[in-house]
């Protein structure tokens, strides 16, 4: 049996990797399943036919509630940032060239990190209150990956950017962000600090329909381009002499695929909080899966990301219930031992 | 007639010019070897031909035209560079690699026709790695490695092929192989191979060109059964040594002078 599927027209042609396509759609499968089980368990267990007719419309008023209002908008949400995370990290990989970089990696996910704390401490006043509502911190924790994007091009520029500068730069400034978000923390009022570092643990608690709204156009906005460079993405992976050697302006493109990457990783961090491990765990998982070239390896580590936060976020709901433990505790849980398994493993 | 032209060519990385005002043809149709001592500006000179180093000055002109001002997917249907030691992403198979040497005729409709599939199955044919296609490219050995490399440039189906150091890292019996392979194809196709080379006795016996650099510009050109001599090699590697007739090639043979062991037999000619 041959392994690929060749579609050769006039006006077009492509090479589909047969074992590939399969795992992708048994990912978006598995996808579908942990999503169905994550809508149905909870404080109130709801049974999976159940699930249905309350999706369709046609469930008992207070399934149709649960479910409609509170449950899925929030696991939603937790597919789509866990997704742009796992994506973010795929394309940082690619174009750094290093296993081990991730939005966290290098800083992106630091600085809005720091901005959403920034946020919740500033403009706190004496008795606690928010002097501005809470519905802004996404917009600061956005503002804030951008910016650390922008700076890390920017330091990072020698006549072009180049990888290893990148990643030094982005590490540099990731320790100062961190120290400058716990000085922020020491010196906040203390209800916020804890409010704080649930949001830097990342969580996808009390979201709403307004989160999935604002978050979504983000991610579908991005597709489009990645669907667009991920030829070009697989040729970047040979280095920068090569890249340049194939016809492609190295930098022009490099620049283009870190915004995408800032845009998806600062739209996750701006709803679900700084959740840890997935850009880097996520794209590793998939690589296993559906192979380096970034056609399969795209789709693949959105969907492995979008699952694991949506388990996470599961058992984060139900281990230790009626306590509430944020999903970004389980996603390091899983992921610290995964990436210190990697650095043994690159020895 | 020539391929590459450089005119007043100055490259540096920082202040200091490494190639300065150089002014270099490279022959159409043959296997040029740049040679010469480390940092001489070799391997910058043909980073600079395959337009991945901007010139401080002057140009690189390819088949008469400036590739600084040529669009430089354009340029990849001419040219192609294979780097010294290129690294594959981890997992990546042999096809998959060998295929993005047809990026430059690829659109995103167009990601594999007839055209792009006859040029990736006769590189790997040329190569011999049609039975490592669907490998892992990190799992390869180091001489198959190279071919894989090799292949990629050969599937982007350009008339001239610049290679930096193609045989570092290799074994003797790969970097025949491998220099064999590119003999071949400038034999059988015509293609111009433009490389550099660090053995100076291989070099001898697989180009038709020698370039020598020495103090940023060129020492000396020409066939190597003209241009090699003791001279040279103590000008251009400050080393002193005896150049004979290759006993089985005839080509050149540079045998450099230094310490070691010498067993003395009535035809050991005597030195120093």
């Amino acid at each position: 049996m041959r392994k690929y599927w060749v579609l050769q027209r006039k006006s077009f042609s492509f090479l589909v990797d047969k074992k590939t396509t399969v795992s992708i759609f048994a990912l978006i499968l598995a996808a579908v399943v942990a999503m169905l089980i994550s809508i149905g368990v909870g404080d109130m267990y709801i049974p999976p036919w159940d699930v249905f007719q309350a999706l369709l419309g046609t469930g008992i008023d207070i399934n149709q509630l649960i479910i409609l209002e509170f449950r899925l908008p929030r696991v939603l949400v937790a597919f789509i940032a866990g997704a742009s995370l796992a994506l973010s990290g795929a394309i940082l990989q690619g174009i750094i060239r290093n296993p081990l970089a991730s939005p966290d990696m290098i800083g992106i996910t630091g600085g809005a990190g720091f901005a959403a704390v920034a946020f919740l401490t500033m403009f706190s006043d004496d008795s606690n209150n928010l002097l501005l509502s809470i519905n802004y911190l996404p917009l600061f924790a956005f503002g804030g990956a951008t910016i650390v994007a922008f700076l890390i091009y920017v330091l990072a520029w020698k006549d072009g950017v180049t990888p290893i500068r990148l990643i030094l730069i982005g590490i540099g400034l990731m320790a100062l962000l961190q120290a400058l978000t716990t000085l922020m923390m020491l010196i906040g009022p203390i209800y916020r600090a804890s409010q704080a570092t649930i949001w830097l643990t990342g969580t996808v608690y009390g979201t709403s329909w307004n989160e999935v709204k604002a978050l979504l156009p983000w991610f579908i906005g991005m597709l489009p381009i990645l669907v667009l460079l991920v030829r070009r993405l697989n040729v970047q992976g040979f280095g920068d002499d090569l890249t340049k050697g194939a016809g492609i302006s190295v930098h022009r493109e490099r620049f283009l695929l870190l915004m995408v990457c800032t845009a998806l990783a600062g739209s996750a961090v701006a709803f679900a909080g700084a959740m840890g491990f997935v850009g880097l765990i996520g794209p590793h998982i998939a690589r296993r899966i559906s192979g380096s070239s970034f056609g399969g390896l795209l789709p693949a580590s959105a969907l492995i990301g979008g699952i694991m936060v949506v388990l996470a976020d599961l058992a984060g709901r139900t281990l230790f219930s009626p306590l509430e433990v944020p999903a970004g505790v389980f996603t390091a849980a899983i992921g610290a031992p995964y990436f210190i398994y990697l650095l043994f493993k690159n020895q | 007639m020539a391929v590459l032209t450089t005119s007043n060519l100055t490259l540096a990385y920082g202040k200091e010019p490494i190639i300065d005002e150089l002014n270099l043809q490279i022959p159409k149709g043959k296997i040029t070897v740049l040679i010469g001592s480390n940092g001489c500006g070799k391997s910058t000179l043909l980073r600079s031909m395959a337009r991945l180093l901007t010139p401080k000055g002057g140009h690189v002109l390819l088949n008469g035209k400036d590739v600084a001002k040529r669009s430089t997917k354009q340029v990849a249907k001419e040219l192609a560079i294979l780097p010294q030691g290129p690294i594959a992403p981890e997992g990546l198979t042999v096809l998959q690699l060998v295929k993005q040497g047809r990026f430059p005729y690829q659109s995103w409709l167009q990601q594999w026709s007839q055209e792009d599939e006859q040029a990736v199955m006769n590189a790997l044919r040329a190569t011999n790695l049609i039975p490592y296609m669907e490998t892992p490219v990190d799992s390869l050995s180091g001489g198959q490695r190279q071919r894989a490399w090799i292949a990629m440039t050969l599937a982007q189906g350009t008339e001239t092929i610049l290679l930096d150091e193609p045989t570092t890292y290799l074994d003797m019996t790969h970097q025949i192989e491998i220099l064999d392979l590119l003999f071949e194809l400038n034999e059988s196709e015509k293609r111009t191979i433009v490389m550099v080379l660090h053995d100076l006795n291989l070099a001898c016996r697989y180009a038709h060109h020698i370039v020598a650099i020495q103090d940023k510009t060129v020492y000396a050109e020409g066939a190597p059964e003209d241009i090699m001599n003791e001279q040279l090699v103590e000008d251009v590697f400050q080393m002193s040594s005896t150049v004979i007739p290759d006993p089985v090639f005839g080509t050149p043979m540079c045998i450099p002078y230094g310490k070691g062991r010498v067993v003395r037999h009535v035809n050991t000619p005597q030195y120093a």
